[in-house]
């Protein structure tokens, strides 16, 4: 490579280098705005360096449906459940009037949005469903997993 | 080291080796589509959880992955142009561009169609959705720069200059569900360790991903085949190419 070249490698390398750096300082500044939700031991205890979120807050919250928590109004579509990570103490309780996700079952992953009525309990106005990464066939999953593969249509909810 | 590579700076040795590699991409691409996407949405067993719906995989992850590939074969090829000054390096930036963009574009769209059954919603603005649709923007920008300038030259070192900056966004994407909690799940394949994923539905993924590959390979190769022969449309080499296939077509 002769000089030149190399001159303009540096060149090219040294304006990579330092818009990565830019963009990494910024992503970093803004670190825990980029993230989707709150955690709910997040909520309870505030993110790390940052203030416990006040009450009447909009806000997103993800965790995993409490086994066994899921309680429905027969009278309405309202649901309530309650949400942890991996703290199983720190739970937070979501109030939801409408239709849930397919995906929708007790401990699988949730992300509601809503409004922080008190410091554990929130009232959603929409709720998704996160899934993880995980593919199998159904026969598998049973094996694997011990999860029996029930349509949300049987399942009762 | 890399001298051996010099003579496909010129732009007749570049048609040639295109002319050359084009029907070995084209054959393995619509082989292995046809193989990958009959066995992944007929053949492949339903998901525990999502049932039918997640065969949309066999479409939104390989057109993911090489959304990103191909950003970064564009990069690679604007950097070699701004660092040796080839002509032929900027021509193959412009022509990964757009498949590029419809490779991006494809991942959006199944995503989308992906998340409303499964999640509840089309577009949730979580850092994976959203630095997806800034590589979107930034194959559509570099475009934009390349057809504003009117000297060819000019065009590609402005626009490589943008297509090297973007690629920072690229492990951004990549790591996004790891670094920030994200609607969108983790990654499946593209990690060290196991796929989670069972090998019945991981082989026809892999053969997609193959298939994908090849075919955004195909479609560059052609693009820059036609890219070249347009800008050196006043050299002789051009003028015998049309005089043989004219020949040609005349003997048949």
């Amino acid at each position: 490579m002769n000089p030149r070249r190399q001159k303009r490698l540096a060149v090219v390398v040294g304006i990579v280098l330092l818009v990565s750096g830019a963009i990494g300082l910024m992503l970093y500044a803004l670190n825990e705005n980029i993230d989707l939700f709150y955690t709910p031991s997040e909520i309870i205890d505030g993110k790390p360096g940052a203030a416990i979120p006040p009450v009447g807050q909009r806000l997103r919250i993800g965790g995993m449906v409490v086994e066994g928590s899921v309680s429905r109004d027969r009278q309405s579509l309202a649901v309530s459940f309650d949400l942890v990570d991996v703290d199983v103490n720190k739970a937070v309780t979501v109030k939801y009037a409408g239709i849930l996700p397919d995906l929708f079952r007790e401990g699988q992953g949730i992300v509601a949005t809503g409004v922080l009525v008190e410091q554990s309990t929130i009232e959603a106005h929409e709720v998704l469903a996160k899934h993880d990464e995980e593919y199998m066939p159904p026969e598998l999953a049973e094996k694997m997993k011990g999860i029996k593969h029930v349509k949300p249509t049987e399942a009762g909810y | 080291m890399w001298k051996w590579l010099h003579p496909y700076a010129k732009p007749e040795r570049a048609y040639q080796l295109c002319h050359t590699l084009l029907p070995w991409f084209a054959t393995v691409a619509v082989v292995s589509l046809i193989i990958g996407t009959v066995w992944g949405l007929v053949f492949a067993p339903a998901d525990y959880q999502q049932g039918d719906s997640f065969r949309i995989i066999y479409i939104h992850v390989p057109s993911a992955i090489l959304s990103m590939g191909a950003y970064v074969a564009m990069a690679i090829a604007a950097a070699v142009g701004m660092i040796w000054q080839w002509r032929t390096a900027y021509m193959t930036m412009i022509a990964i561009a757009p498949v590029g963009a419809v490779m991006t574009f494809i991942a959006l769209f199944t995503g989308a169609a992906w998340g409303k059954p499964m999640w509840g919603a089309w577009w949730v603005w979580d850092a994976r959705l959203t630095s997806e649709l800034i590589l979107l923007f930034l194959y559509l920008g570099v475009m934009a720069l390349y057809a504003a300038f009117d000297d060819k030259l000019q065009a590609g070192k402005a626009a490589g200059v943008m297509a090297v900056v973007g690629v920072v966004n690229v492990p951004i994407i990549h790591y996004s569900v790891e670094w920030w909690n994200t609607l969108h799940q983790g990654a499946t394949i593209s990690k060290f360790g196991k796929p989670s994923i069972a090998p019945e539905m991981l082989w026809p993924l892999l053969i997609n991903l193959l298939g994908f590959a090849a075919f955004v390979g195909a479609i560059s190769l052609m693009r820059l085949r036609n890219e070249i022969v347009q800008r050196e449309l006043h050299r002789p080499w051009v003028a015998d190419l049309v005089a043989n296939s004219n020949a040609r077509a005349e003997k048949e």
